[in-house]
């Protein structure tokens, strides 16, 4: 009897059993929403001090909470929710992760394996719905699994192209009591990704680069997400290489350096673009010929012979063929590069860009009658000392930020770059604040995506997280407005939100947050630095902007990259 | 071009919705995929036919290569393979047409496996272009039903000595 019972006290419940692979592969935070299947697993967190949940407000919000967390600190954001609803209300989270490459871990309910199949209360098949933006995904069958798969799917994760993991969890396996069964090792035969890079094709690249007249290097978010932005930037200023970043890549090169040349794309800088067409050698490290990055594909980059570092191999070749694929980590290749590389002879190179840069700075019209929304964004990147993690959200407030704050350190901003995801900014700015509580972390959003996730407003208020929100208030949908604008005769089709704008300052009122309006010119520093100063609570400084004002340049869609219409168009 | 693609991944959950999944959410073209276990018995091998280019069809070996339960893709097209499907055809007959067809049979040295009064089925197995032949010449008489497996196929060891 006495031996039985002693058993019976070290079987554990698979919520139990989970909660401790978690401490195990060391989570400290949850963003999450509980619902019928969870309650236990929820009870569980309940009473395990090492692991702090975030209850936010809907569950779109705990994914990019999950995700600005990732993005911000580098370790994998979890997600904990409930099934059905809870689980397909994930979805554009976990797409938005995929897409560029977030470690993130989503746990959902599920019905009890025997009801699975049955449409049974809250069932939905998150498995399957997710498969194709997920990087795996498990469905747990035995409680005893549990720690096993935790482990493996932390390491997926986060190595080789980082991605989100699902893990659905039946509410039988949650209550299922076992014993604790630890991961011994992970033996995941097909996945193994390449870390070190092929020296022979590293040394071809360095001489390549050594010998070119106009090199180019087009970092991405890979250089962001692989911590290799020092690494980098010793290659570019030992190889006299200038550098161009994408919207993901930003931060990973600091653009106070004269050897930057901004963004590039579709709103890249006007000189980036021009460097991309006119380079002889193009190094494209950790980013992946995006559509938004080449303009049209048939007339990229004509002149250059082209080097491409990834970690994912089906990134090569996919859209732009490559002279030199290196397969491999950013931060594995690059030091070994570093010393193969010799200055490059690109004095009168870095004389035309550096022409370029005076000819066609990014610019915009001052005014003191009407805010521009660039002068927000240069007031408050100079008022933060162009130091805080910037998160944006999506359409023209997203290309202001990312053209006018000037960033200087990797992992500073964050933002939905593949996907383009409205409504990602402030639960991202919320995950981000959670994982680095000593920075300021700055929300740029706009009155249209602001409005599709605002309920985490109330989170922060919980929470008292001093995030400051910015925005960029046009009384539109500003990005596809400024396409209409364009490209079909100014019909504002649904794209007016003005009329039906709330109260935005009574609505940060509402939710305990402190608001902030702004209209004028002159008002803005002070405003700005009020702003900054609120550290108990969220702050909504709402800058009503010079209505249609358009981003520029911008390549338009299917044009090449040096068929950009600037500013004055 | 038709390319020929053998994948070898770990049996678990999920894995051939992930890799059905592939086709379709990438929109590659598929022809054929078949499954079966693999030597290994926590393997399986699946053979997928494609139509593309050679650069498509890269895309498609590194993509599947990505999936995690995938251990190996080999691409056939430019080594020798042999290959083989099976097919069963079920053709109305009758007296007067059963002669025909079982020669017909027998000349693709195919196999009679069912007789009714109205049907027989017949049993296939070559390339994939011998049973395309038979079920061309099968046409004549009515085919009620066709089962295909796909293609299945493998590296061919025995070469002959390059000079
Ligand atoms: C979820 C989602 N729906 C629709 C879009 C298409 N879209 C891209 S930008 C944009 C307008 C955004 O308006 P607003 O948030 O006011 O920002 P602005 O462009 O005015 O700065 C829209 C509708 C999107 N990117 N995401
Ligand atoms: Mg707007």
């Amino acid at each position: 009897m006495a031996e039985k019972k002693k058993t019976d006290e070290n079987l554990m419940t698979g919520s139990e059993i989970l909660v401790k692979a978690l401490v195990e592969v060391g989570v400290d935070k949850i963003f999450g929403y509980p619902g019928g299947k969870v309650i236990g697993l929820y009870d569980v967190l309940f009473r395990t001090p090492e692991i702090q949940h975030i209850l936010v407000r809907h569950e779109q919000g705990a994914t990019h909470a999950a995700d600005g967390y990732a993005r911000a600190t580098g370790k994998p954001g979890v997600v904990v929710v409930t099934s059905g609803p809870g689980a397909t209300n994930t979805v554009t989270g976990i797409a938005t992760a995929f897409m560029d490459s977030i470690p993130m871990i989503v746990f959902t309910g599920q019905v009890a394996s025997g009801m699975i199949g049955n449409d049974a209360f809250q069932e939905a098949d998150i498995i399957g719905i997710t498969r194709p933006i997920t990087k795996h995904s498990y469905l747990v069958k035995d409680a005893a699994h549990l720690s096993q798969i935790v482990h493996e799917a932390f390491h997926i994760s986060v190595t080789g192209r980082p991605g989100p993991v699902l893990i659905d969890l039946p509410s039988d396996i949650l209550a299922q009591k076992t014993s604790y069964k630890p991961c011994v090792e992970m033996k995941i035969r097909g996945y193994n990704p390449t870390y070190k890079g092929h020296s022979q094709q590293i040394s071809k690249a360095a001489d390549m680069l050594n010998s070119a007249k106009r090199p180019l290097i087009y970092a991405g978010g890979g250089v962001n997400i692989g911590l290799a932005a020092d690494e980098l930037s010793e290659i570019a200023i030992r190889g006299h290489i200038p550098v161009t970043t994408t919207l993901l890549g930003l931060g990973a090169f600091p653009e106070d350096n004269p050897l930057s040349v901004g963004m590039v794309g579709m709103h890249g800088t006007w000189y980036a673009n021009m460097a991309m067409m006119q380079c002889d050698v193009l190094m494209c490290v950790g980013a992946r010929f995006d559509d938004r990055v080449t303009g049209r594909l048939n007339h990229f980059s004509p002149a250059s012979r082209k080097i491409h570092i990834d970690i994912d191999p089906s990134c090569i070749s996919k859209n732009v063929s490559v002279d030199i694929p290196i397969v491999g980590h950013v931060k594995e290749i690059l030091p070994d590069m570093l010393k193969k590389i010799k200055p490059a002879d690109s004095e009168t190179w870095l004389n035309t860009i550096a022409q370029w840069k005076s000819e066609h700075p990014l610019t915009y019209k001052q005014t003191d009658d009407v805010i521009r929304p660039q002068y927000v964004v240069e007031r408050v990147a100079a008022l933060t000392d162009h130091q805080a993690i910037v998160v944006t959200d999506v359409g023209q407030n997203q290309m202001w930020a990312a053209q006018f704050y000037g960033f200087k350190r990797p992992r500073q901003i964050l933002s939905s770059g593949g996907l383009g995801t409205m409504g990602y900014g402030l639960p991202a700015a919320l995950g981000a604040a959670f994982g680095c509580p000593d920075d300021t972390v700055v929300c740029f959003t706009g009155d249209g995506g602001f409005q599709m996730n605002i309920q985490e407003l109330t989170t922060a208020v919980q929470h008292r997280i001093p995030l400051k929100i910015v925005l960029l208030n046009n009384g539109y949908l500003g990005m596809v407005r400024q396409w209409q604008e364009l490209f079909f005769g100014r019909r504002y089709a649904s794209t007016v939100l003005a009329e039906g704008n709330p109260d935005f300052m009574k609505l940060a009122e509402g939710y305990g947050a402190a608001g902030i309006r702004v209209s004028r010119p002159d008002e803005v520093d002070d405003a700005i630095r009020k702003g900054l100063k609120i550290d108990d609570r969220p702050v909504v400084m709402e800058f009503l902007i010079s209505r249609e004002e358009n981003v520029f340049p911008m390549v338009p869609a299917g044009a090449s990259l040096d068929e950009m219409l600037e500013a004055g168009h | 071009m038709r390319h020929i693609l053998s994948v070898i991944f770990e049996n678990k959950f999920n894995a051939i919705p992930r890799i059905a999944g592939l086709f379709s959410g990438r929109a590659y073209n598929m022809n054929s995929m078949s499954f079966g276990l693999g030597e290994d018995p926590e393997t399986t091998r699946a053979t997928i036919t494609s139509e593309g280019d050679d650069q498509i069809i890269e895309q498609i070996a590194k993509q599947l290569n990505k999936l995690v339960d995938v251990i190996k893709v080999v691409e056939l097209t430019y080594e020798p393979f042999v290959e083989r499907e099976l097919a069963l055809v079920k053709v109305q007959s009758s007296p007067s047409t059963r002669a025909e067809i079982m020669q017909v049979a027998d000349i693709f040295r195919a196999k009679i496996i069912d007789v009714s009064h109205k049907t027989i089925t017949i049993e296939v197995t070559g390339k994939e272009d011998k049973v395309n032949a038979i079920i061309e010449m099968l046409q004549q008489f009515g085919i009620r039903e066709i089962a295909r497996t796909g293609i299945v196929a493998l590296k061919r060891e025995f070469q002959k000595e390059s000079s």
